[in-house]
């Protein structure tokens, strides 16, 4: 069953090629376009849903040791060779089982939310290119396929940013994703080409087994570019600039793409790398401060918004900073673990926020909402749960994967970055709760005539609600702490792949690697013990007290905010404008960018470049005309010119 | 020596089973076109695309191994089968892109298809030929129905003069050829390639005779008149113009790489030995082909013979490949011609697109606003000109860094730095193809509304075969290098 | 290396020799009597009428080119007739294949009225 894993990216791409190619010559009809592509992603999470089982088959250390299933060789060329083929390890099928598993619900939620947009068929095509371009990416057994997953999901989260390509919000922000994105490719290939350059191979497989043999400063060098090309498509600090104007985008594009999948496969590719993270230390490091750095920050950025999916949007770069703070500190399975359910809740809050959408007439702004509640009972209770999820309650999805990244960084004698982790945490439950409030409660602002047209979404699109609010409730039971006398199956279905290097390997003394408490013995439990309790008990109280600043502020004393904002003007104006970071950028790099572009517009492309090239042309056509005159038409020329070579050519020989 | 073995096996009929297959096809075809009624005869074309496909099924029997027919006289190597199926292609290609055009100018007689078929099996003959005798007949077989079929147009007084000039230079070139071939065995006794090869090996004192000198510069004259080497190209222009655009992108392809992979087989398995005497003279061929081809394409304003001096210039890359002279080299050349096969029918096929009858529409300047009236059109006509330029991600591209690798490899790197440059001296002439078809506003009436669907589809296969061998080339230069194993 | 080519310098040289020889020598030795009747164009006869380059109807060429074809027939026929037992039925069976090829062009020619002369 495992060798037909090619068969999981294979659906969506034939999905696409159906769509994408007949789709407007032969006009299919919306039927059978919708059919078409959610058919494909249904079939696709149906083989990955096999493919998983016939992984847990096999025996916990033969999971990770599944050969590649090779297609086909792609490019040849002397000790080069790259091929197309997939890997199925227990991490690559965790990440296609969710790829494709949410994937298929935001496809069904699509058909009701793009119903009535006159480019569906191009919807529809594009976002299973997407799907097809994400699954290679974790399916691809090397760094060269996944480079063309990597590239082919940019490519079509700048499609589907600028899917309303007719105004210009979107195409800006379509653009914006894009060249940021290219500063983060630029460093991931470099890592690759540094990869190849010290290993000669590019094969997952072949790269980690022979990666000891690097030393320490290469593989830093190398892991610290692929990081710079995690972090732009993972929307890191200091790239992260893109992720909230990308949801100028149809909203479950935001849902599939910016929320749930593409922007986490950073995430998935420094799991997938974790043999060459764990030999440097210093890049480890990085990876952590950044992942704090970008979690805090991004969550005090969404404090004030009223753009709901901007709101939305930091909180998504804030978690993945989360998923970066588990990665950088060794505490690979627990990001994974986060991404799972990340997906879950927070496409689930992206669908709530298209289905609030779709209910006012397209109003976005929080401000013009509240009181909305009874209309939309699905909506809402969904979103509750997803609320829920995120701010940690127990009990929850978001409560588990959570609790476990902070435990780690606590466990792994980062107690500094517990700290911002946890403030990040409670920021997460005020914005997100103020989010509910404002939006679901208190009473109606919005206009008579939006009013009069609040209405419930038609069941296919409140269906993948419930079904992703059963999965952001249910989804963290697979990885139950120790501690609370659960099992952390997840972790144990990923160690193969995860577990921690050989004990006494150096290179890691800075920062140690402790294993989940079950996997690193006794001792580390008895210790550990109540400190967890406890670190869970404070961590769940944070997040409680930030859900009471805003039932505070924003359902009992309404007026407070408004005074606070006076008060502390400067405060709330900095982070009101994001920290000016976008204009900062815009002063320092796109200005000076294109200032240089238009020196050597000017002076060197017009001044030196092209006037040498019009020389040479000018030469060349020159050479050119006299030539030609020898081209006479004669056959007796022509003869003669036989004759002349064939003599020279004797001549020449005999000499 | 024993002349007279009358026996004909079963293995022989194997080894030219195309060329059975296509002779049948073409001699039923010719007896339909005297009976059938005029006007009747639309099926024909139908009839020579049957033949073609039967023709490579017959490729099926027998096995993959190295065979030879007739003492051999005749190959079954997988060299000659790589040609034969390149040549299938292009055969087939090229009766497709004719069903429409033919009709249009008025040449869709049975004739016509006949000796498409019969200058194929004359391609045939000369890639699987493993005698000096065979190489020749099929050259001449080849040769004398493309004379005929680039006048096929009589009316049209530039058909008539491409044919009569290629005629008489061909017959020139042929002399030539044949006296190298005369010379050679004089000096060695013996027409068999094999034969001649061992009599090199034995007899080392043989290879520095004069005659044997001379034979070998004849030889590179005869072949350089048909790949279209400088300076025997001069005939390529007007030819290429002239004939009907079917033919000249048959000449350009298939004509090429049958002469190719005679070639090929002559200077690689029967005169290695004379590589000292010969490397350097291609090497002077190879610069002077690809320096003059594209300087002299830059001026043209008529697409044909723009095309015409591409071609030219392609095969000095081609050549470049040749005088690297290694396992590799030779791959390349397979593969080049593979990849050129597709891209050079598929821009011809475009011209003819857009032309109509008794109007060709052969200016580049004609191309102006292409891009707005038939977006798809001029999307396949920047896939094939992309191709001949170089760019990734097409065949072309794999072709040319394949190509240069290989010289590279060789130590010859002016060789491949001269290559190079002359891909970017040549960029230019294809992208002022896709400048007028894009950016430039089309003056007067659109006049083409209705296309041969067989054509679309040669453009549709062209464009497949080019992005294909441009993204995924690993297989077909794995087959290439097979196929060149067993020559050496 | 060129030493081996003075045969043919040689050979060339001699050429050339005679054939001025031959020329020259005629010039210089013969006799030389003009007269009118020498100069006219025929000795006997009529004076031409019209430009002398009068056009061939191309039938001519066709059925001279038919010809051509099928008296190769014949002439190949010959040296297979010659070791017609050795060859035993194989060689027979192709020289039926052989024919038969050229029956079919026959055919096609006849059918396609190149024969007719009118």
């Amino acid at each position: 069953m495992i060798d037909w894993v090619w068969l999981i990216p294979l659906f969506p791409a034939a999905g696409f090629l159906v769509n994408g190619l007949f789709g407007r010559w032969m006009n299919f009809d919306k039927r059978v376009v919708a059919w078409t592509a959610c058919s494909a992603l249904g079939l696709s999470f149906v083989f990955s849903v096999l493919v998983f089982f016939s992984l847990l088959q096999l025996a916990p250390e033969a999971r990770a040791a599944v050969p590649d299933r090779v297609l086909f060789d792609w490019i040849v060329s002397g000790d080069f060779r790259a091929v197309v083929g997939y890997k199925v390890d227990p991490l690559s099928i965790i990440m296609a089982l969710v790829v494709s598993g949410v994937s298929f619900f935001i496809h069904i939620y699509s058909v009701g939310y793009m119903h009535d947009d006159p480019g569906f068929t191009r919807y529809f095509a594009f976002l299973n290119l997407f799907v097809f371009m994400m699954l290679t990416l974790v399916l691809a057994n090397n760094f060269l396929l996944m480079f063309v997953g990597w590239e082919g999901v940019g490519l079509c989260s700048y499609l589907l940013i600028g899917f309303w390509f007719d105004r210009d919000a979107p195409a800006n922000a379509g653009k914006k994703a894009f060249v940021v994105n290219r500063i983060g490719d630029f460093g991931f290939l470099v890592g690759i080409f540094l990869i190849f350059a010290h290993l000669g191979t590019v094969e997952f497989t072949g790269v980690f087994a022979k990666a000891s043999t690097l030393d320490t400063t290469t593989v830093t060098i190398i892991t610290l570019m692929l990081f710079l090309g995690a972090a732009g498509k993972s929307a890191q600090i200091p790239l992260y600039v893109w992720l909230p104007d990308a949801m100028e985008g149809p909203t479950p594009v935001s849902s599939l793409i910016h929320a749930a999948t593409m922007v986490t496969s950073g995430v998935y590719m420094i799991a997938r790398c974790h043999v060459l993270y764990t030999m440097a230390p210093i890049t480890m490091a990085t990876v952590a401060i950044v992942g704090a750095a970008t979690a805090i920050f991004a969550a005090s950025m969404g404090l004030l918004q009223f753009d709901i999916k901007r709101v939305l949007a930091y909180s998504t770069i804030s978690q993945l900073g989360y998923m970066f703070l588990a990665v950088g500190v060794g505490a690979f399975s627990a990001g994974i673990f986060h991404l799972m359910t990340h997906a879950f809740f927070k496409g689930l809050l992206f669908l709530g926020a298209g289905s609030v959408m779709h209910a006012m007439s397209g109003e976005l702004d929080m401000r013009n909402m509240g009181g909305i509640w009874k209309r939309i009972p699905i909506t809402f209770w969904t979103f509750v749960i997803a609320t829920l999820a995120i701010a940690g309650i127990p009990g929850l999805a978001g409560f588990f994967s959570k609790d476990e990244i902070l435990w780690q960084t606590y466990n792994s004698g980062h107690r500094y970055l517990w700290l911002v982790g946890a403030a990040a945490a409670g920021m997460t439950a005020f914005y997100m709760f103020r989010l509910l409030f404002v939006t679901f409660l208190g009473k109606c602002r919005a206009s008579d005539e939006v009013k009069k047209h609040i209405h419930e979404s038609p069941a296919i699109m409140t269906i993948p609600l419930i079904v992703l609010a059963v999965l952001s409730v249910i989804g963290g039971y697979v990885g139950i702490p120790h501690v609370l006398g659960g099992r952390n199956f997840f972790d144990e279905f990923l160690a193969p792949v995860l577990g921690g290097p050989p004990l006494g390997s150096g290179g890691h003394t800075a920062f140690s690697l402790v294993r989940p408490a079950f996997a690193a013995g006794g001792l580390a439990e008895e210790h550990g013990f109540n400190m967890e309790i406890m670190l869970m008990a404070v961590s769940v109280a944070i997040a409680v007290i930030g859900i009471g600043i805003a039932f505070y502020l924003y359902l009992w004393k309404t007026e407070v905010p408004k005074r606070l904002g006076e008060r502390l003007k400067g405060l709330y104006r900095l982070v009101f404008n994001k920290y000016y970071v976008d204009e900062l950028y815009e002063a320092c790099f796109v200005t000076s960018t294109k200032r240089l572009g238009t020196f050597l517009w000017r002076e060197f492309d017009d001044g030196v470049i092209d006037r040498s090239v019009n020389l040479v042309a000018r030469l060349m056509l020159g050479i050119a005309g006299v030539l030609r005159r020898i081209q006479s038409g004669r056959v007796q020329g022509y003869a003669l010119g036989i004759i002349l070579g064939a003599v020279i050519i004797i001549l020449f020989l005999i000499r | 020596m024993n002349l007279v073995t009358t026996q004909v096996t079963v293995m022989d009929l194997i080894v030219i089973a195309p060329a059975l297959v296509l002779t049948g096809c073409a001699l039923v075809i010719l007896l339909l076109s005297a009976f059938v009624p005029t006007g009747r005869r639309g099926f024909l074309g139908y009839c020579a695309v049957a033949g073609v496909v039967a023709a490579m099924a017959s490729l099926l029997w027998g096995n993959d191994g190295a065979q030879s027919g007739f003492n051999g006289m005749v190959q079954r190597d997988p060299f000659a089968l790589f040609f034969t199926v390149i040549i299938g292609i292009i055969t087939l290609l090229t009766i497709l892109a004719s069903l429409g055009y033919a009709r249009r100018e008025g040449i869709d007689f049975g004739e016509y298809y006949v000796l498409i078929l019969f200058a194929s099996v004359g391609m045939m003959l000369m890639a699987a030929g493993g005698n000096f005798l065979i190489i020749f007949l099929g050259l001449e077989v080849m040769s004398i129905a493309i004379y005929v079929l680039a006048g096929i147009m009589r009316d049209d007084a530039r058909s008539v003069e491409a044919a009569f000039k290629y005629f008489l230079l061909g017959a020139f070139a042929s002399a030539f050829f044949l006296y190298g071939i005369a010379l050679i065995y004089a000096s060695t006794g013996t027409f068999d390639l094999t034969g001649i090869n061992r009599v090199f090996t034995e007899q080392s004192s043989i290879r520095i005779l004069p005659i044997v000198i001379t034979g070998l510069a004849l030889l590179i004259v005869g072949f350089g008149f048909k790949i279209a080497l400088v300076p025997f190209h001069m005939w390529t222009p007007d030819v290429y113009e002239g004939a009907p655009t079917t033919i000249t992108a048959f000449m350009a392809t298939g004509v090429k790489a049958a002469a190719f992979a005679a070639f090929v087989r002559v200077f690689w398995h029967a005169l290695p030995q004379l590589q000292p005497y010969w490397v350097e003279i291609m090497w002077v061929l190879a610069v002077a082909t690809m320096t003059v081809g594209n300087i002299i394409a830059l001026v043209q304003t008529n697409i044909k013979r723009m095309l015409a001096y591409s071609s030219i210039a392609h095969a000095g890359y081609i050549l470049v490949a040749f005088v690297a002279g290694n396992q590799l080299g030779a791959a390349s050349i397979l593969f080049y011609l593979l990849a050129y096969c597709f891209m050079n029918i598929g821009a011809f096929t475009v011209v003819i697109l857009l032309g109509k009858k008794g109007e060709e529409r052969t200016l580049i300047s004609d191309y102006a606003g292409v891009g707005s009236r038939h977006p798809l059109l001029a999307a396949a006509m920047a896939i094939f000109m992309f191709s001949l330029a170089g760019v990734p991600p097409t065949a072309g591209f794999m072709a040319k860094l394949y190509v240069f690798s290989t010289a590279i490899q060789a130590g010859y790197y002016w060789l491949a730095v001269i290559g190079v440059l002359n891909s970017a001296v040549a960029a230019y002439y294809y992208l002022r193809v896709l400048i007028y078809v894009y950016f430039r506003e089309q003056e007067g009436e659109s006049p083409i509304t209705q296309f041969a669907p067989a054509a679309v589809l040669v453009v549709v296969i062209s464009a497949w075969g080019v992005l294909h061998l441009g993204v995924l080339p690993s297989a077909f230069f794995a087959m290439a290098q097979r196929s060149i194993q067993f020559l050496r | 290396m060129l030493l081996n080519y003075i045969p043919v310098l040689l050979l060339i040289g001699v050429a050339i020799f005679f054939a001025c020889f031959a020329v020259a020598a005629s010039a210089l030795l013969g006799p030389r009597q003009a007269n009118q009747t020498k100069g006219a164009p025929y000795e006997c006869g009529m004076p031409t009428l019209g430009p002398t380059h009068q056009a061939v109807p191309i039938k001519y060429y066709i059925i001279a080119m038919l010809f051509l074809v099928f008296d190769l027939e014949v002439v190949f026929l010959y040296p297979w007739a010659v070791v017609f037992r050795e060859l035993k039925v194989a060689g027979f069976v192709e020289m039926m294949i052989f024919i038969f090829i050229l029956l079919v062009g026959f055919i096609y020619v006849w059918k396609k009225g190149a024969l007719n002369w009118e």
